[in-house]
């Protein structure tokens, strides 16, 4: 599964990481040999072999329907980049 | 003071023959003096330090110490520490001060620990040399133009350097055990699940875990006493009986089966790695251990499994950083998408950018089966390995990395041979074992260290296999030179 | 050429839940912004998720409700894109294994001009959890939108049907059947204006008879049943018409605009969307045991379609009053709780259907905001029962009730309403009446069924309308023999 450039900068919009052609190609070069690196494993026979997302086999435990968080927008958004009127501000949204 | 163990710190300030505030004061001169070169550590903020240090003076005063009041800690700059800027190594969070603390954080705090500094680390934990750090690489005190590691290479420096008593460290591949190794001292990755991930910056949700970095396997056993512990915050948290990781230290070698996996002493090891490493085992056999050779078939597979499953939660893991609601956000835009686009651009460094895009690409439409679900299931034959392997022996034992420290930008060009240094710490991230580093000797004067692989929840175990190394030889005590 | 509407729907229903789905922050409606945005909702770096177990049980009951098969084991995954509303970067969902699989719900198509009333059987393909996203605010700083994340995490119960429905009045129906459903079972608030229940409903159309399906287009986020049903008829019509034109139908998600009762495609969608769903590595594997179905099934109120069917066979209650009854949760509860404080059941139903109904929506209110209590509609029947009042006089104590005078006996006595039904006042009265009509004897005799009643109208008129027309009816016959 080789990838070209066109990929990359399928793959970047799709993170949305700006990326110019200069850095798609080394960016190509170096992902190429991280996927061949990859490839490895396409050698493996692993029909029926369960996947494992876990390490330990345990189940999700619940949390009781209390409210235990309070308001601390303040202290929040002093991180934040631009805020007004307790929202946080980007450009302009459309649906 | 600089080389005591955390136990005599702990004395000494019980005997009140030094005070907390004193304590602090010796180690953040240390740093001020040191780190300009090393670069150990992102943030120091010696009033945040010292105020910790008087709270722990007076804890100790009214008579409530409990083992680490009054020790100062350095924490590696993953941690969310309340009022602590928490970079992250990143330009991301270059201004972020987090408002909360991670478990890891208030359980030290809660034993009266003293916060020493915010350490240096390879960009969101994804490096194995510490050189992807915004904030720049840190030296190898060992030698100045070697890299310490990585992720956790600021601590691993510091405590390496005496810039702290003691750090602490995630590792999701071999972020603790491969510093621990280029820079000689004990560093322990416990099983997944044991110390709370809650407020811990995320690079891959399913690997990640902190763990202790100390001198020795017995200041390791301290600081877990203190780390491990069920926290409800956490899903992945175990809720695992709590215990005490001292109790073991001085058990007695004698009857202890150790494997050696045959694929662990194969081609890509250094030789004189492993000498290193023979010369270990043979002390091993002296405090009574019974070796036994063991295979882990799917070993070779670790590096290929990581790096799709460790890019692909860390793909995701990453979208949070959009400059909406913290972090960096670009200076100027012309609408929400280049907003975006640039963000991340700018504030993502080029390791990060990389395994964002590999983790983008292998989950992405018509690639899941091929490259995620498949990783998946070798993960499964991976732990499927240790399961058999545990049944012929108690231990597993092997190096911790293929050679000693390089050169820094030595390898920073390909990231394929940077990814091999983690060829044997990884396969325990996979299958969520505990893993541990202890010093085992020199190479041409660099610190090379022995792997010891650990059932599930067995820690107290692999301590007390350190510890026992650490009484009969003096590898651990070691100091680089040209640091006094 | 004759075409066919293919409709499903998904519908995201807001599960009535104190705290968020992963976290213990508020899910309380109308807060200030962010004030409900904790660590967790603005997905601060190093926060978790731990899942909330009252999200879950509800989950569970509406999957007991459908009578689906409820999962031993789901898992929830990431939904991964981009948009400030989402803070994480991706949205925790269930993708490939949900908490409930197939079910389905029987709704009852109204009758119209052209067709008779009908039943039809909805499947319901699955009904996953899943958290709601943040709000996005416009106008308030010029060029720029606010980002409000108080609902970011609130928990989503997504329910999928079959393409089952052929036209907008099934898939309004259906609409208003779940509707109604998770309100009676008690997971939702089912407030459409607040969000609790909106619609996303894909339409294509095929020439009728064929089988494959049409290119469908989604129209997203309708909180009306009335928007629905325009939504439904323009896009069907406008699809029909752009192939008719030679056109193609292109998949797309579009919004409808109520001003204009037109349909379009939504710009921020039109990028071709890859989510890369995989398993929420923070989250593990949601187990729903045997002995957790059986305590959230027995938590749960006896559904519409078995209380329908008692009313028929305990209370004796016609199909057609049993059913309006229980289309209501509300309603079948006010009419439970006046029979069981004594009212009789077919006069309860009477008077839920009749009356009472007809009150509320002279006032555009619901059931719950009836001025006249269970307990004390249950006295009124009581006194229609026990002859005490007539169904007439007892029309005029409602009317004083609703005013909200609710003791009976005080309006009965004050109005002068009480029934005579002592027989020796009523033969009393019924001997005066033939003495005084004896034409209208006469006319009886000879057959005239219509000089009995007049009689009977005489006598009423005599006791003022208080005697017991039956008794009236009995003694004159009596009489009369």
């Amino acid at each position: 599964m080789a990838l070209n450039i066109p990929d990359i900068k399928r793959i970047a919009h799709l993170a949305r990481i700006e990326i110019d052609d200069a850095e798609a190609a080394q960016t190509l070069d170096k992902l190429s040999g991280i996927l061949s690196l990859i490839e490895e494993m396409q050698a493996v026979d692993t029909a029926g072999i369960t996947p494992m997302s876990h390490s330990q086999d345990v189940v999700q435990r619940l949390r009781d329907d209390v409210v235990t968080k309070d308001n601390q927008r303040d202290v929040f958004q002093q991180n934040a980049p631009a805020v007004d009127s307790g929202l946080y501000l980007v450009p302009k949204v459309i649906e | 003071m600089i080389n005591h163990s955390l136990k005599e710190l702990s004395q000494m300030l019980a005997k009140k023959e030094v005070s907390s505030v004193e304590m602090a004061q010796t180690f953040l001169e240390r740093i001020q003096k040191y780190n300009p070169q090393i670069n150990a550590y992102i943030t120091v903020d010696a009033d945040k330090t010292l105020t910790q240090a008087r709270a722990a003076d007076a804890v100790i005063a009214a008579g409530n110490a409990s083992a680490l009041t009054g020790v100062p800690i350095a924490q590696k700059d993953i941690f969310c520490a309340s009022g602590w800027k928490t970079t992250c190594g990143s330009k991301m969070l270059e201004n972020f001060i987090a408002p909360y603390d991670a478990h890891v954080i208030a359980q030290f705090d809660a034993a009266g620990a003293v916060n020493l500094g915010k350490t240096n680390m390879d960009e969101f934990a994804m490096g194995s040399s510490n050189e992807t750090s915004y904030f720049g690489g840190v030296k190898n005190p060992w030698d100045l133009e070697r890299v310490p590691g990585g992720s956790s290479g600021g601590s691993a420096a510091a405590v390496a350097a005496r810039l702290c008593p003691a750090a602490t460290g995630t590792d999701t591949g071999g972020s603790i055990r491969q510093p621990a190794s280029l820079c000689g001292f004990t560093g322990l990755k416990p099983t997944y699940g044991l110390v709370s991930r809650y407020g811990m910056i995320a690079f891959a949700s399913s690997l990640d875990q902190a763990g202790p970095m100390a001198k020795s396997a017995e200041d390791c056993a301290m600081m877990m006493n203190v780390m491990a512990g069920f926290d409800e915050r956490d899903s992945t948290s175990l809720n695992h009986p709590k215990q005490d990781y001292t109790s073991e230290l001085n058990k007695p070698l004698a009857g202890l089966k150790v494997g050696l996996p045959k694929e662990y002493f194969a081609e890509g090891l250094d030789a004189d790695v492993a000498k290193v490493v023979d010369a270990a085992i043979a002390e091993y056999k002296k405090l009574g251990a019974e070796f036994v050779d063991i295979s882990l078939p799917n070993a070779s597979l670790s590096i290929p499994v990581y790096y799709v499953l460790a890019p692909a939660e860390a793909s995701s893991n990453l979208s949070r950083y959009d400059g909406v609601r913290y972090g960096h956000r670009t200076a100027e835009y012309d609408d929400l998408m280049d907003m975006y686009m640039k963000t991340r651009a700018e504030g993502f460094g080029a390791e990060v950018k990389r395994r964002i895009l590999i983790g983008t690409y292998v989950l992405s439409a018509g690639y899941y089966d091929a490259y995620y679900l498949k990783a998946q299931q070798i993960r499964h034959l991976i732990a499927d390995d240790f399961k058999a392997a545990f049944k012929q022996c108690d231990i597993i034992m092997g190096p911790t990395v293929p050679s000693t420290a390089f050169k820094t930008g030595e390898k920073s060009g390909n990231p394929v041979e940077m990814y091999l240094q983690d060829i044997y710490t990884i396969a325990t991230n996979l299958a969520g074992l505990p893993g541990m580093s202890i010093p085992a000797g020199f190479s041409h004067g660099l610190p090379v260290g022995l792997q010891i692989i650990g059932n599930y929840f067995d820690e107290a175990r692999m301590l007390n296999v350190g510890h026992a190394y650490q009484q009969a030889t003096d590898w651990h005590t070691q100091m680089p030179e040209g640091i006094e | 050429m004759e075409w066919e509407v293919v409709i499903g729907l998904e519908t995201h229903v807001q599960l009535q839940t104190k705290t968020k789905i992963f976290t213990g922050a508020s899910t309380a409606y109308g807060a200030e912004p962010n004030t409900q945005a904790c660590d967790v909702s603005i997905a601060l770096p190093g926060v978790l998720p731990v899942l909330n177990k009252e999200a879950v049980a509800c989950a569970v009951k509406f999957g007991l409700a459908v009578d689906a098969e409820i999962a031993p084991r789901s898992v929830f995954a990431r939904k991964n894109y981009f948009y400030p509303d989402l803070p994480k970067g991706y949205q925790i969902s269930q993708f490939e294994l949900p908490v409930v699989g197939k079910g389905e719900i029987t709704i009852q198509v109204p009758e119209t001009k052209k067709q008779a009333a009908y039943e039809k059987v909805v499947g319901i393909t699955r009904a996953h959890l899943e958290e709601d996203a943040g709000k996005s605010v416009h106008g308030a700083v010029d060029g720029m939108s606010g980002i409000d994340l108080n609902r970011a995490g609130t928990p989503l119960l997504e329910i999928v049907t079959e393409p089952d429905m052929r036209s907008a009045a099934e898939a309004v129906t259906y609409a208003k059947k779940l509707h109604e459903l998770v309100q009676w079972i008690g997971i939702c608030d089912g407030n459409m204006q607040e969000g609790s229940f909106r619609c996303d409903v894909n339409v294509s159309v095929r020439p009728k008879g064929t089988q494959a399906l049409g290119t469908r287009r989604e129209i997203k986020n309708l909180n009306s049943f009335k928007f629905m049903q325009q939504a439904i008829a323009y896009e069907t019509q406008w699809q029909i018409e752009t192939i008719e034109d030679g056109g193609t139908i292109e998949q797309a998600t579009i919004l409808f605009n109520p001003d204009t009762g037109e349909t379009r495609a939504m710009r921020s969608k039109e990028e071709a969307n890859d989510y890369r769903y995989f398993p929420d590595p923070d989250l593990l594997p949601l187990e729903v045991t045997e002995e957790d179905k059986a305590r959230i099934q027995a938590e749960m109120p006896e559904l519409p379609e078995a209380m329908k069917a008692r009313f028929e066979s305990e209370y004796a209650l016609s199909a057609y009053d049993a059913a309006a009854i229980t289309t209501s949760r509300a309603v079948a509860d006010y009419f439970v709780e006046t029979v069981n404080a004594g009212g009789d059941a077919k006069l309860a139903a009477n008077w839920v259907m009749g009356g009472i109904s007809a009150k509320l929506n002279a006032e555009d209110k619901i059931i719950t905001d009836s001025p006249i209590e269970a307990k004390a509609l249950a006295l009124l029947l009581k006194r229609i029962a026990d002859n005490t009042i007539s169904n007439n006089a007892a029309k005029n104590v409602f009317e004083e009730m609703w005013l909200g005078n609710a003791d009976v006996d005080s309006i009965i006595e004050a109005k002068g309403l009480k029934q005579v039904s002592d027989t020796g006042a009523i033969e009393a009265m019924v001997d005066e009446v033939l003495a005084a009509n004896p034409k209208m004897i006469e006319e009886y005799k000879a057959g005239k069924e219509k000089a009995f009643n007049a009689l009977v109208g005489q006598t009423m008129k005599a006791s003022k309308g208080k005697a017991n027309p039956a008794q009236v009816n009995a003694i004159l016959k009596e009489k009369l023999s």
